[in-house]
């Protein structure tokens, strides 16, 4: 069906499906990133352009690995992540604080967001080596969930909830994709519904307690942490259909907004571009998201249909939580908005998924090709 | 092949599950998107509403005080636009970094910053206290820039209120401050929580507050987060306080407490058509334009520790014996009581009475002496021998219907009214039945009997015009028609001429004639003792046993038109009294003249009242250093100084157990006699 097209190869074989949104996702961000710094580039909206050139670079170069280099490579690379993150802990410990990040000079690696695709990375390749026949063994769970546990426990040491959740939601996604029988999962519901308030009382940090708390009441305490919910939907709300206009939003110039330009810049998009604004980045995640799933289905083996599938789910994850945290549907948990929010990890985090998508896409691409 | 269907149902479950989670994300999309439809556009509303609240800050703008004009329309108490500075203590982080980092930015020295830390210590959280007004712009700018470190510091641009002759309307007008906690509970308005805002705390200023106070402007400002402004929206102005114009004539009011120098007195000079006061200095005084930041510990213990007690308002709460300033008032009452005024007693220098003898101030004797002698030349044995006659009652109501014991309808907080004895009064006071001497003490106006300075003011203007003059503050374009009060044409210009003679005639004021040609004054002296012969000469000793110097006049003295009374505490007898009323009358009626002879006081006391002032105050601050105790509250201020003026001011707990002997030469003046 591509036959038909007579474009070069190179030009028909790019990922338009995915760049073009992206990158008109990526110029609006650095429009709303330009004004939450007063009407400026610096300092956040051409360093904000500037990564996402880099990690565009870094996702092509991935998208024209060799699968089956990367699906071998699953268990050297999450050792090494494993190994980054017990690094961080120490590093912290030394240090005497917690700390998540390493500085690499140019920019702060934090390990744990590269365990979001390695998690979905090194899950996909189990699955796919564990004969089929074994899916409903004990193995094909008491293995992933080890493989989920580990990095999660030094994650939640450093102490950052928000990366834990991403990475066990990544892992168990690609678990439901690879085809676990339906009743541990109704199961595991049922026991999640036992063990979170347990979770709540001894394994929560006293400001996540509190985080948790202001969500399911903002209005308990205006000033102090529900502030941000509160906040977060006056500007929402005051941006009514069409915004204020660009540059024009009191919540985000005045520093009513906590946080503007990070975890909340939906809402500084939303007050300045309105409810448009808001279907547009809605619109483009869709397209994303779609395409995802899409390049999963399509994808002739079994590594590849998981792997797309769980990366596509690893970026529903940023998205869904975000927005609604930022409507107020969730607690804040502090992650941010892909390709909008500015911050090096998260873009790099999420060009990393988009690259293992399109991997997996022109793997498919080819197979197809030498099957005709 | 088993291994196949199983690998194919894998792929199967795989596409129905990725449907599965291809539709919760498309759901939770659609959830996302209509909720943001709910929140910007159902809500959008009340967001908006929020966001303005957020970004517009409404502040109130104190109002300008309305005037407090004189009778010719000068102010005596304005407005003055100035640079100030406020703090609101609740936003403030460390009282005592800030009041530092003030202090020496300001300039202030170290017992200005005490007081600043004890004002801060007891206001009320959210209620500016204020830290300067009236400060340059240099000073001014630099706060402005110091505060990021300065959390709680409010900077602005504002009116303060100015009295253009400081001490001289003190008391009169009284002074304004920051409201206190108890004020705001009593009235709890935000406009008492305004910076800047300041409300009346004595005399006219406490009692016509609500109406010079005026309706707060508002000024919408667009802030940050952090509180900073970034720009203005929109600004009401304030409505100012409507003005009140009084009887008071301003430089007359000033040149009175100027020419009380260093005496501690005052003055009352009415107008005898309509009553309108038209001064009422009492000196030493305060000056009400450094009260208005808070009263400071330095300036507070240099006049509470004052014994001529420049707190208190003498003229409403200084009560003196009237001494022979009540004889005129007396002869009234014996003409009333059917007296012939030509008929003469003969005064010996003492009268006998039974067994006792009652001594004339003037121990050789007066001879034969009639009314008129008897007032100019204030022969006591006249007054004792007649009032044996008439007995104490008609003088008593006599005292009563000239203004002594009257509580006059002003706009003052208090007024002491004083004491008129009679057999009644002693009976309930004392339980003891009325004695001879009792007689002999009234007539003089000595023993029990106390008035204040307005009211022998108005009883010279009652005596100079037969009418029920009552005095009155607010001016008004109305002329208030006095009841008559019954006396004779022919005995109206009787008293009239002795009084004139006090002065012009044959009298014991002879030095108080006015230095105009076609004028002439009229009065009657008064010397009141305050201990006994046998304590005191009542001319030199210790200031406080020296006799009181006193003085009415009427002038012109045949066709009266002004009257008053001069009062000295402590003066050592009437001599200190009538020149500053043979002054004060001079300026009334010859401004220049009245100034020359000011000046030259003025150069031997060492400036005008209010840079005598300054010089003590910057002399008792060098002194005092910072061990002082801190300045009370205003209202406790207030009761303080009436608790003492009452004291002050009592009837003697004993029943008075004799005559006063008065004293052999009722004009004389300590410090004047060497001139």
């Amino acid at each position: 069906m591509r036959g038909k097209i007579t474009l070069p190869a190179p030009i028909a074989e790019f990922p338009w499906r995915v760049v073009v949104p992206l990158t008109l996702l990526v110029l609006f961000g650095a429009a709303v990133l330009y004004s939450a710094a007063g009407g400026s580039m610096s300092p956040y909206a051409s360093s904000h352009l500037l990564r996402y050139v880099v990690a565009l670079g870094i996702a092509l170069s991935i998208s024209y690995l060799p699968i089956e280099l990367t699906k071998w490579g699953a268990i050297p690379g999450y050792i090494l992540i494993l190994l980054l993150l017990i690094a961080v802990e120490i590093m912290g410990q030394v240090n005497g604080g917690s700390q998540r990040w390493l500085n690499l000079g140019f920019m702060q690696l934090q390990p744990s967001e590269l365990m979001k695709p390695c998690i979905v990375l090194i899950l996909s390749a189990y699955f796919a080596n564990l004969p089929p026949a074994m899916i409903g063994s004990w193995k094909a769970l008491a293995v992933p969930g080890g493989i989920i546990a580990l990095p999660v426990a030094f994650v939640l040491l450093q102490p950052d909830l928000g990366t834990s959740l991403a990475i066990v939601f990544g892992g168990v996604v690609v678990m439901f994709f690879a085809g676990i029988p339906q009743k541990w999962f109704i199961g595991g519901g049922a026991a999640m519904v036992v063990i979170a308030p347990l979770a709540y009382f001894f394994g929560l940090q006293p400001y996540q307690q509190q985080r948790v708390l202001t969500f399911l009441n903002p209005e308990s305490d205006p000033q102090g942490t529900g502030y941000h919910i509160i906040q977060s939907k006056i500007a929402i709300g005051s941006g009514g259909i069409t915004g204020k206009g660009f540059g024009e939003g009191s919540q985000s110039q005045l520093n009513y907004l906590p946080e503007p330009h990070t975890d909340f810049v939906f809402a500084t998009m939303a007050e300045e571009w309105g409810m448009i604004g808001g279907l547009f980045v809605l619109l483009i995640f869709g397209i994303v998201l779609r395409w995802g799933l899409t390049v999963a289905r399509e994808a002739p083996d079994r590594f590849g249909s998981l792997l797309a599938g769980g990366l596509t789910a690893t970026i529903f994850f940023y998205v869904g939580v975000n927005l609604m945290m930022v409507m107020g549907f969730a607690p804040v948990v502090g992650i941010p908005l892909p390709w909008m929010s500015h911050g090096g990890s998260s873009m790099l985090t999420n060009m990393l998924c988009v690259g293992g998508i399109m991997l997996v896409e022109r793997s498919t691409r080819a197979q197809r090709k030498s099957n005709f | 092949m088993v291994q196949s269907v199983t690998s194919n149902a894998l792929k199967q479950t795989f596409d129905r599950r990725s449907f599965v989670v291809g539709a919760v994300q498309g759901g939770i999309g659609l959830l996302l998107a209509a909720r943001m439809g709910y929140i910007a556009v159902a809500e959008n509303e009340r967001y908006t509403l929020e966001a303005e609240s957020n970004r517009v800050n409404l502040s109130l703008i104190p109002p300008r005080r309305g005037w407090i004009l004189d009778r010719n329309g000068s102010p005596l108490a304005s407005n003055r636009a100035d640079f100030r500075v406020d703090i609101i203590p609740e936003r403030v982080t460390n009282p005592e970094a800030t009041v530092g980092l003030l202090s020496d930015l300001l300039g202030f020295s170290e017992v200005e910053k005490l007081d600043l830390l004890e004002r801060l210590e007891g206001a009320r959280g959210f209620a500016a206290v204020p830290v300067a007004n009236g400060l340059d712009f240099e000073k001014f700018a630099a706060v402005s820039v110091r505060l990021p470190e300065l959390p709680g510091v409010i900077p602005q641009r504002g009116f303060s209120r100015f009295y253009p002759t400081g001490p001289a309307v003190g008391h009169l007008v009284g002074y304004v401050g920051a409201p206190s906690r108890e004020e705001y509970d009593a009235e709890p308005q935000p406009l008492l929580m305004t910076p800047g805002f300041k409300m009346g705390k004595d005399g006219l200023e406490q009692y016509f507050d609500l109406t010079l106070r005026g309706e707060p402007g508002a000024r919408r400002v667009e802030v940050t987060a952090s509180g900073r402004i970034v720009r203005d929206l929109e600004t009401r102005d304030d409505v100012q306080g409507q003005p009140i114009k009084l009887t008071i004539d301003g430089p007359l009011q000033d040149y009175a407490a100027r020419r009380l120098g260093l005496e501690s007195g005052s003055v009352v000079v009415m107008d005898c058509l309509t009553g309108d006061v038209l001064c009422m200095a009492s000196m030493p005084s305060f000056d009400p334009n450094s009260f208005s930041d808070g009263i400071g510990r330095v300036e507070y213990s240099m006049l509470s520790e004052n014994e001529r007690v420049p707190l208190r308002n003498k003229v409403l709460q200084g009560l003196y014996p009237p001494g022979s300033t009540v004889k005129p008032t007396v002869g009234m009452a014996l003409l009333g009581a059917g007296v012939d005024p030509d008929e003469t007693v003969f005064c010996g220098g003492g009268l006998q009475v039974g067994s006792r003898r009652f001594n004339c101030w003037n121990r050789r004797g007066h001879g034969q002496t009639n009314l008129a002698k008897a007032i100019y030349q204030s022969c006591d044995v006249y007054f004792y021998a007649m009032a044996q006659r008439t007995g104490i009652q008609p003088i008593a109501n006599a005292c009563r219907l000239y203004g002594m014991q009257e509580r006059f309808d002003l706009p003052v907080a208090n007024q002491f009214y004083g004491t008129v004895p009679d057999p009644a009064w002693k009976m309930e006071k004392y339980g003891q039945e009325w004695a001879a001497f009792d007689t002999v003490n009234a007539t003089i106006g000595q023993g029990y009997m106390l008035a204040n300075p307005l009211q022998l003011a108005v009883m010279a203007a009652r005596l100079a015009t037969s009418e029920k003059v009552n005095p009155r503050l607010i001016f008004s374009n109305e002329r208030p028609s006095f009841e008559s009060m019954g006396v004779s044409a022919e005995y109206k210009a009787y008293v009239r001429q002795a009084m004139s003679d006090v002065v012009n005639g044959p009298g014991t004021a002879g030095r108080a004639r006015l230095p105009i040609d076609d004028v002439l004054m009229a009065g009657k002296t008064g010397t009141a003792q305050v201990v006994g012969l046998n304590i005191s000469d009542g001319r030199s000793g210790p200031w406080r046993f020296r006799d009181h110097g006193l003085f009415i006049f009427f002038a012109p003295f045949d066709n009266p038109r002004y009257a008053g009374a001069v009062v000295i505490e402590h003066g050592g007898g009437s001599g200190a009294a009538y020149p500053v009323a043979r002054d004060v009358m001079t300026f009334m009626f010859d401004p220049q003249k009245g100034l020359d002879a000011l000046h030259a006081l003025e150069a031997g006391w060492g400036g005008t009242a209010q840079q005598r002032l300054d010089r003590q105050y910057a002399a008792y601050a060098q002194a005092a250093g910072v061990d002082l105790p801190p300045a009370p509250p205003p209202i406790t201020l207030a009761r303080q100084v009436d608790a003492e003026a009452r004291a002050a001011a009592d009837e003697p707990e004993e029943a008075a157990t004799d005559a006063v002997t008065p004293r052999e030469d009722p004009t004389a003046r300590s410090d004047e006699a060497t001139t």
